[in-house]
């Protein structure tokens, strides 16, 4: 449920409600620190022990509150952020949503994010995957209407997915349109009202490792053609990223190379200091095979990658980069270790000694004490 | 206050060697990250999950819990094994007592399952109800091996009731609680449950009397080694040179009752006329200046009732409304704040407090960060007294709010939240 912190500040017309118990509330309260004092636009609909036990009326309580929300802070759209709880008791959220829906005419849309299925950053998965089926149907007359023809693209409308800060996602546009290439449209949008239309026969291509849920439902709901590339992190990951994408609309990339060894130049006193130190992620966010990818690159020896979950498929075109690089690199490819056992890593961690270990707040003060670097 | 079983943790993981296994889905585990960021705390926090996935809804726990109990005891070796609940464990209605009762038979350390319901009690009332159960434990354990001590400690003693980490200040008000019992002849027996082991619980009994310094963790312990034992209690906190006297009289009360010879008016005077120098602050002329200025407190039980008495009685502020959100003690929060204040307010709604708070227009606010948030917006200055915190509340350097220093780190809270809003006044 953590992903409601960065998805209602991306989405800026969004109202998130979790429907979950205090616990929720607590870890939410705790995790996003100060960001509770700013008025944000989510809230928990605390659940009690008459809700558990379905003395209340599911709807009626569901209802009253949406209409609360929609009085107060008047929103395009009201996600419903399910929990373990409602998961546990069987309540129907995607049986009740249409329904409200229709009554109080306000949008819902409902995303599961609950620590029984999901770890992390696969919250923001469940929520753009709910929000992909909610993409209107690209309308033929759009696309001529669409600015003057001379910008008019030589390929079939290529929609991208997974939410970053605005500066980052300008950039990554920009660099596309280096290449010729246009974004049509991004998942998620700044605003609700504005998603992107998506239809059949669509390019859509993930900016983000955590986001296979979302390209199964492109792809299968909404028949759009996944470009499974390695992820844009790193000059190296940028770089294959848009080769791929590039390759795949047959155009001759321009200009990648000279611009990745721009980069790696600029990044030359920070690789002197990284070069043949020793990396241990311990993995809490799936963004670690890229991340390891990118370090291998830098000169870094990885030990271990550990990973939430693994879809190989998804993460295919990483995968491969990773290989790839390891061998360039010469070193050997590091073991993934999905689903890791944290005690078992910290025995490895104290076997080893490696000079920076990547891991959570729960881990990282107890480590520092004991002379290990963690970031 | 949070939910409940942040209460048990706090209690399990303030032992020495003793671990809590949390019945949870992935994330639940969010209490580690508190306990290390907020303490700063140099080990690893002795809690893990016994993780309830799709699995585990699907046919139940089965073997997994006792497994992770059992595991545990081979890998850390603790003296006892907590299994704690939690909300989604609460509806999922297994039978974790069994689970308990199967580990145990292969688990050198002892295993109890903490008796806390995530919907029927909150955070503190947890924290007080496995302090109790704990204790009760090794004291039943005692009695039957023959191994509690009856007898008193030579010279007067005391165990100190529901220290416990993350604690609003906690760390400094024990300091100064030694200190203050130093000062009195007073050895102190156990201090539980921060930093002591379970194995000395069978002690317990030696002191001579109980002291619970903060009430929401504490007294159910207390009032059982009262029942059992017939061990006097007490229950004031020493915060605000008024509390401090008045809790010294009962402690002197206490030895004599038990015949010795004991006086410590000499030693309150000197106290309050030299060491403190919050009395002599409240007659300056500094302090003339806020008589009757409007301030609002709230916060849990012991902290807001405290601050309220010391703005009110001793430094004649005037206190539009004092609250609190441990609801389940309204009564003891009314009885001791009346005539010091216009209204009693019990919640535990954020946005109310926000609302009465604007309203009300104090000219300074005490309460937990919440507050300290609504005055920034609405620009009133305001002084942090209770939990919940944030990392700021765990300073470095030594802030009790307890004993006659913690009249001093009072007096300058209360002075230097109001001073800056005159400033800003005159601005």
């Amino acid at each position: 449920i953590s992903c409601v912190s960065w998805l209602y500040q991306k989405i800026e017309d969004s109202f998130f409600l979790v429907i979950g118990t205090k616990t929720c509330g607590y870890f939410l309260q705790n995790a996003m620190g100060v960001m509770i004092f700013s008025e944000p636009r989510y809230a928990m609909a605390e659940l009690e022990e008459g809700d558990i036990s379905a003395k209340l009326n599911d709807y009626e309580e569901l209802k009253r509150l949406c209409l609360q929300i929609k009085k107060d802070r008047n929103p395009s759209v009201i996600f419903w952020i399910g929990t373990c709880t409602t998961e546990i008791i069987k309540m129907d959220l995607e049986g009740i949503a249409p329904k409200l829906e229709a009554e109080i005419k306000i949008t819902i849309v409902v995303a599961r994010a609950n620590g029984l299925d999901y770890a992390f950053t696969q919250g923001e998965d469940t929520v753009l995957a709910a929000m992909a089926q909610r993409c209107p149907e690209y309308k033929e007359k759009a696309i001529s209407l669409s600015g003057d023809p001379k910008e008019e693209t030589k390929h079939p409308p290529l929609i991208l997915f997974g939410s970053l800060p605005d500066p980052v996602a300008n950039q990554l546009i920009f660099e596309l349109k280096k290449q010729g290439i246009k974004v049509s449209g991004w998942l998620p949008s700044k605003r609700y009202t504005e998603l992107p239309a998506i239809s059949e026969g669509n390019y859509v291509c993930g900016v983000n490792p955590f986001l296979s849920r979302t390209a199964t439902t492109l792809m299968r709901r909404r028949r759009t053609k996944l470009i499974g590339a390695p992820f844009p992190i790193g000059p190296d990951g940028t770089r294959a990223w848009i080769e791929k994408i590039c390759s795949v609309f047959g155009i001759q990339p321009v200009g990648l190379e000279e611009r990745e060894k721009q980069i790696w130049e600029s990044l030359e006193g920070y690789l002197k200091l990284i070069a043949n130190k020793s990396v241990f992620f311990m993995g809490d966010n799936l963004l670690e095979i890229s991340l390891a990818r990118f370090l291998i690159r830098c000169g870094m020896v990885v030990h271990e990658i550990g990973i939430p979950y693994m879809d190989k498929r998804y993460q295919g075109g990483e995968l491969l980069l990773l290989e790839k690089t390891c061998q360039e690199m010469g070193v050997s490819i590091p073991s993934i270790v999905e689903k890791p056992d944290n005690y078992k890593q910290l025995e490895r961690i104290r076997t080893l000694q490696p000079d920076l270990v990547i891991t959570g707040m729960a881990h990282a003060n107890p480590l520092e004490a004991r002379g290990i670097n963690t970031k | 206050a949070g939910p409940a079983h942040i209460g048990t943790l706090r209690i399990a993981s303030s032992f020495k060697n003793v671990h809590a296994i949390m019945h949870a889905p992935l994330g639940d585990d969010y209490f580690n990250v508190m306990k290390s960021m907020l303490e700063r705390e140099r080990g690893f926090t002795p809690v893990t999950a016994s993780i309830v996935d799709r699995h585990v809804l699907a046919r139940g726990s089965q073997e997994k819990v006792v497994n992770n109990i059992t595991r545990k005891d081979i890998e850390e070796q603790p003296d006892l094994i907590v299994l704690t609940p939690t909300c989604t464990s609460s509806i999922l209605q297994e039978d974790l007592q069994n689970f308990v009762n199967r580990a145990s038979l292969e688990s050198k350390a002892d295993v109890i399952l903490a008796d806390v319901n995530h919907y029927r009690v909150n955070e503190l009332q947890a924290a007080d109800r496995t302090l109790e159960q704990i204790i009760t434990f090794y004291i039943d354990k005692a009695k039957k091996y023959g191994t509690i001590s009856n007898n008193k400690t030579k010279n007067p003693s005391v165990n100190i009731i529901g220290s416990s980490c993350l604690g609003f200040h906690n760390q400094h008000d024990m300091s100064e609680l030694k200190r203050l019992f130093a000062d009195l002849g007073i050895e102190i027996n156990l201090i539980i449950p921060e930093g002591s082991s379970v194995n000395q619980l069978k002690n317990l009994t030696q002191a001579w009397f109980n002291f619970v310094p903060y009430r929401e963790t504490g007294l159910m312990t207390a009032n059982y080694l009262k029942k059992e034992f017939n061990m006097p209690y007490i229950d004031i906190s020493p915060i605000g040179i008024i509390e401090i006297t008045a809790f010294i009289r009962k402690l002197e009360k206490i030895l004599l009752d038990q015949g010795h010879e004991c006086s410590f008016e000499d030693y309150i005077t000197l106290q309050t006329k030299f060491v403190s120098q919050s009395s002599w602050f409240s007659r300056s002329i500094d302090c003339q200046n806020l008589t009757g200025k409007k301030a609002v407190v709230f916060g849990d039980a012991t902290h807001a009732a405290a601050i309220t008495k010391i703005l009110s009685k001793e430094m004649g502020i005037h206190v539009a409304w004092a609250g609190t959100y441990c609801k389940y003690d309204e009564q003891w929060f009314k009885e001791e704040v009346k005539d010091l204040c216009d209204n009693v307010v019990i919640t535990e709604d954020n946005a109310l407090i926000a609302d009465l708070i604007a309203k009300t227009e104090p000219a300074a606010i005490f309460g937990t960060q919440m507050e300290r948030h609504i005055g920034k917006r609405l620009n009133i200055p305001c002084g942090v007294i209770s939990s919940p915190v944030h990392i700021q509340n765990f300073p470095l350097s030594y802030k009790p709010f307890m004993g006659y220093e913690g009249t001093n780190q009072i007096a300058d809270l209360v002075y230097n939240s109001f001073t800056l809003g005159m400033e800003d006044h005159l601005i």
